[in-house]
């Protein structure tokens, strides 16, 4: 009983504002669009599979910024990761596509990290350089062409297949955001993530390894955009340099709403997946308006700086 | 020697920053359950010091022993794995977080089959720890930020009680803390004498100094003025120490 209480009491505003926002906005639309199609199975299946690359960045980016860190640079990570996956699915089999997209997801990570937590070089001014480095790399890499993904198994696992009439992209999803919510919760490493954001120092003379924390955390979130990138190359069977060019803004709103802090110490994993859904609702709301993309652009502009506004809060006590 | 063996003894420790001479010749041995007051103007090398003891600095030359055996820390978690264990005056406090993750951070207890965080059975040893020293906050669930200065000071101390075996050091405890709040750690730490730990304090507040300690040791500009009884001395005494003006 005591827990129960104890738990109400922690349930702050800034966690319980997406799921608010997240049910005013589903509401609003389901009415509004209602005939729209808004509200058919299809068009929600659609959000979700849709939004699954832009939440699976947005659990790296959770591990990022509660350590205290930032990752701009998950956007270009994404489109060297899905090129590099699918030149390699020209040639070779599956399973080296998938480890070279993903390790080359970490590897930047690490490079990232490594600056971040060795050379101690503020995170976002190396990731908002490398975002423009690797951004370089992937134009440069296929000369700015597009490559088809053609491996039918590769498109099932990462794309449009399905395991017992469930989507796979789904499927991707529920596993990041399960493995994501319990690393961060229930693991040392996670509480070290989140006491590294919180106060550097104690956690240092507590005896955690800060910077091992942060190239962790930097590794993290560049796999997760690696495994973002191979989502996009299932789902769209091909690979091409713009992929994730569009998610930074997208990714951290979703994740800031969701209750995680821009300073560190405090997130919440199961908070960037609704957040990372309520965007897609968002998107998919505006186009079902038939706004123009430019009115979209202003609208979703300023609903998310409502969000970020109402759960940013109370942070500045 | 008595047959009490001494906890710490610091022989001849001598400590230099290049040129810099921040602690010269000092010698201080501490029993179980003795509270030694370090005291002395700015700069006199008290926190030096505290971070030799803790591991963070290494001396230039002389030699720490715990228990009777040759120490050498190699870092402050080599040091707290031998039972040492320091309160900051800035409290190493994660703010965000909640009490119980706090009284473990860093040596977070885990269960079988999957090494998952024990969250339970932080909370309830947690619980009882702050029970036992009668730290009063709402509860082990508590986020830290929501506590005082005093409860948070009293949290820092009862982990440093849980974790310490032999030695706990004290940088200023009640320094950013109002009267109340002061008296109520003077209290916490009149219960860790019980425990048989040997305590290092160090105060501004000769008051305080006077309240708790069974010796005070004097520091000027890194020299070791002299090491006085509590009982014996009195306040004129140790300020003509602190000062050098007889």
């Amino acid at each position: 009983m005591t827990r129960v209480t104890s738990r109400l009491n922690g349930l702050d505003f800034q966690q319980a504002v997406v799921y608010f926002g997240f049910l005013a906005i589903f509401l609003f639309f389901a009415v509004t669009l209602y005939d729209d199609g808004f509200l058919t199975q299809r068009n929600l299946t659609n959000i979700v599979l849709q939004t699954a690359p832009a939440t699976i960045m947005a659990v790296g980016l959770v591990f990022a910024l509660s350590a205290g860190e930032i990752d701009l640079s998950f956007g270009s990570i994404v489109a060297v990761s899905a090129l590099s996956c699918a030149v390699i699915l020209q040639d070779y089999p599956l399973p080296l596509g998938v480890a070279v997209g993903l390790g080359v997801g970490m590897g930047i990570g690490a490079f990232n990290g490594v600056l971040i937590a060795y050379l101690k070089l503020p995170s976002f001014l190396v990731t908002l350089a490398t975002m423009g480095l690797f951004a370089g790399i992937a134009r440069s890499m296929t000369d700015l062409r597009s490559i088809p993904v053609m491996n039918d198994t590769f498109t099932g696992i990462f794309g449009s297949g399905k395991l017992f009439s469930v989507p796979s992209l789904v499927i991707w999803t529920v596993i990041g955001v399960a493995v994501g919510h319990l690393i961060y919760r229930h693991t040392r490493f996670g509480a070290h993530v989140l006491a590294t954001g919180d106060n550097p120092r104690a956690a240092q003379v507590s005896g955690i390894k800060v910077p091992r924390v942060r190239l962790y955390v930097m590794m993290i979130c560049g796999g997760c955009a690696g495994l973002a990138g191979l989502l996009y190359a299932g789902r769209l069977q091909a690979a091409k340099y713009t992929l994730g060019e569009s998610d930074l803004m997208t990714v951290i709103a979703a994740v800031i709403v969701g209750g995680t802090a821009l300073n560190g110490g405090k997130g919440s994993v199961i908070g960037a997946l609704l957040g990372s859904l309520l965007m897609g609702m968002l998107n998919n709301g505006l186009i079902l308006m038939n706004l123009k993309v430019s009115d979209q652009m202003i609208v979703r502009g300023l609903i998310i700086l409502v969000a970020v506004a109402l759960s940013l809060r109370d942070s500045n006590r | 020697m008595t047959a009490e063996q001494n906890v710490l003894s610091l022989t001849n420790i001598h400590k230099a920053f290049g040129g810099v001479v921040a602690i010269q010749d000092f010698s201080l041995d501490l029993k179980a359950g003795e509270v030694v007051a370090l005291v002395g103007d700015n700069g006199a090398g008290k926190s030096t010091l505290i971070k030799i003891v803790s591991g963070v600095y290494t001396p230039t030359s002389g030699s720490i022993e715990l228990d009777g055996e040759e120490a050498s820390f190699s870092d402050a978690s080599s040091a707290r794995s031998n039972g040492i264990e320091v309160v900051y005056q800035d409290l190493a406090l994660a703010d965000q977080q909640p009490v119980f993750m706090n009284m473990f951070l860093g040596r977070e207890l885990t269960k079988p089959p999957f090494g998952l965080l024990d969250k339970d059975r932080m909370r309830r040893e947690s619980q009882e720890l702050v029970d036992e020293l009668d730290v009063r906050i709402p509860s082990a669930s508590s986020t830290i930020s929501q506590l005082s200065g005093g409860q948070r000071q009293g949290i820092a101390i009862a982990r440093a009680t849980h974790w310490a075996s032999k030695l706990i050091l004290l940088d200023e405890p009640t320094a950013a803390l109002g009267v109340a709040e002061t008296a109520r750690v003077e209290d916490l730490i009149e219960n860790l004498k019980k425990k048989n730990l040997a305590i290092l304090i160090i105060s501004h507040s000769l008051d305080q100094v006077f309240r708790l300690s069974d010796r005070i040791c004097v520091l000027r500009r890194g020299q070791q003025i002299g090491i006085r009884e509590t009982a014996k001395t009195d306040k004129n005494k140790i300020v003509s120490m602190i000062t050098g003006v007889a």
